[in-house]
């Protein structure tokens, strides 16, 4: 079971991003009954996504940003390292596609695509 | 302008992350297979450098990464699992001294369209209270299982709310 993989908690949660809701407002725009928003509010809550307020006679929603903001900065970290790798790796593939341009220029007699040949014996130095 | 990064949660035990490259797939798939290559772009950044990188490539033959800063190290090992180059490649990664438990198996696919070569790298781990926990590392346990599934929309949700 997960909390964020239904679309309709998804959409509470878009909805409560811009302040608090009741239940009924928060089942408007969705084609189901207050009883399954109610259980989809159970969900959210007991992921500790959302609070119900306790005092007001409504109970409003409201959002519990921290859980996201955490998991959002951890995914952009990640993201972070994966990007700054894969950005070394096509610096990497540009000079090694301009090496072999330049060394099938020396050698016009040469076939086939230059990043093919210029190691037959690719990947396989160790082994 | 580099290329769009995908990463997204895949089931309950994958991550998948997804990058196009603009080169043949035999280049793309000598820079993450031949050691002189490996050693000029993964994981050097920010003063880390891999002076060791051992890689034996066969089915059943072993690889080893070793990063530096300092005085700290990073060390990540494993096996090749599956090879059937320029297109696929399966390997297993382990980490000394982990940052999470266990090995992850990763699947790494190659294809090649109009001089890019889009590559998938898909890494399955053990359970599903791992894969959360890299996804989600610095949350308490509790809240992981709420994490299992995560995509756009929740990247969405956060730059609504800061």
């Amino acid at each position: 079971m997960s909390a964020l993989a239904d679309p309709t908690r998804r959409g509470i949660l878009a909805r409560l991003c811009d302040g608090r809701a009741t239940v009924s407002e928060l089942a408007g725009p969705f084609d189901i009954s207050l009883p399954a928003i109610s259980r989809h509010l159970k969900v959210l809550e007991r992921a500790g996504l959302i609070e119900r307020e306790r005092d007001a006679q409504w109970r409003p929603c409201v959002l519990n940003p921290e859980p996201l903001r955490e998991l959002a900065d951890w995914l952009e970290r990640y993201r972070e390292l994966w990007e700054a790798n894969f950005q070394q790796l096509d610096a990497l593939l540009g000079r090694l596609q301009a090496t072999s341009d330049a060394t099938a220029e020396r050698d016009p007699g040469a076939t086939g695509r230059a990043v093919d040949k210029q190691d037959p014996q690719s990947g396989t130095r160790l082994s | 302008m580099s290329n769009p990064l995908t990463i997204e949660a895949r089931g309950e035990l994958e991550i998948v992350i997804t990058r196009a490259f603009g080169a043949p797939r035999r280049l793309v798939f000598d820079a993450w297979t031949k050691p002189e290559l490996i050693q000029q772009w993964l994981g050097v950044r920010g003063g880390w450098t891999m002076p060791v990188c051992e890689v034996d490539l066969r089915v059943g033959g072993s690889y080893r990464f070793e990063w530096e800063k300092g005085d700290q190290r990073m060390v990540m090992t494993g096996e090749f699992v599956e090879l059937d180059p320029p297109g696929r490649m399966v390997t297993t990664e382990r980490f000394e001294d982990p940052w999470y438990p266990g090995v992850g198996l990763n699947t790494y696919v190659l294809e090649e369209r109009a001089d890019a070569t889009t590559c998938m790298i898909t890494t399955r781990y053990e359970t599903k209270e791992i894969r959360d926990g890299v996804l989600a590392s610095p949350m308490e346990t509790g809240l992981q299982e709420s994490y299992a599934r995560l995509d756009e929309n929740l990247v969405e949700i956060m730059s609504h709310e800061s």
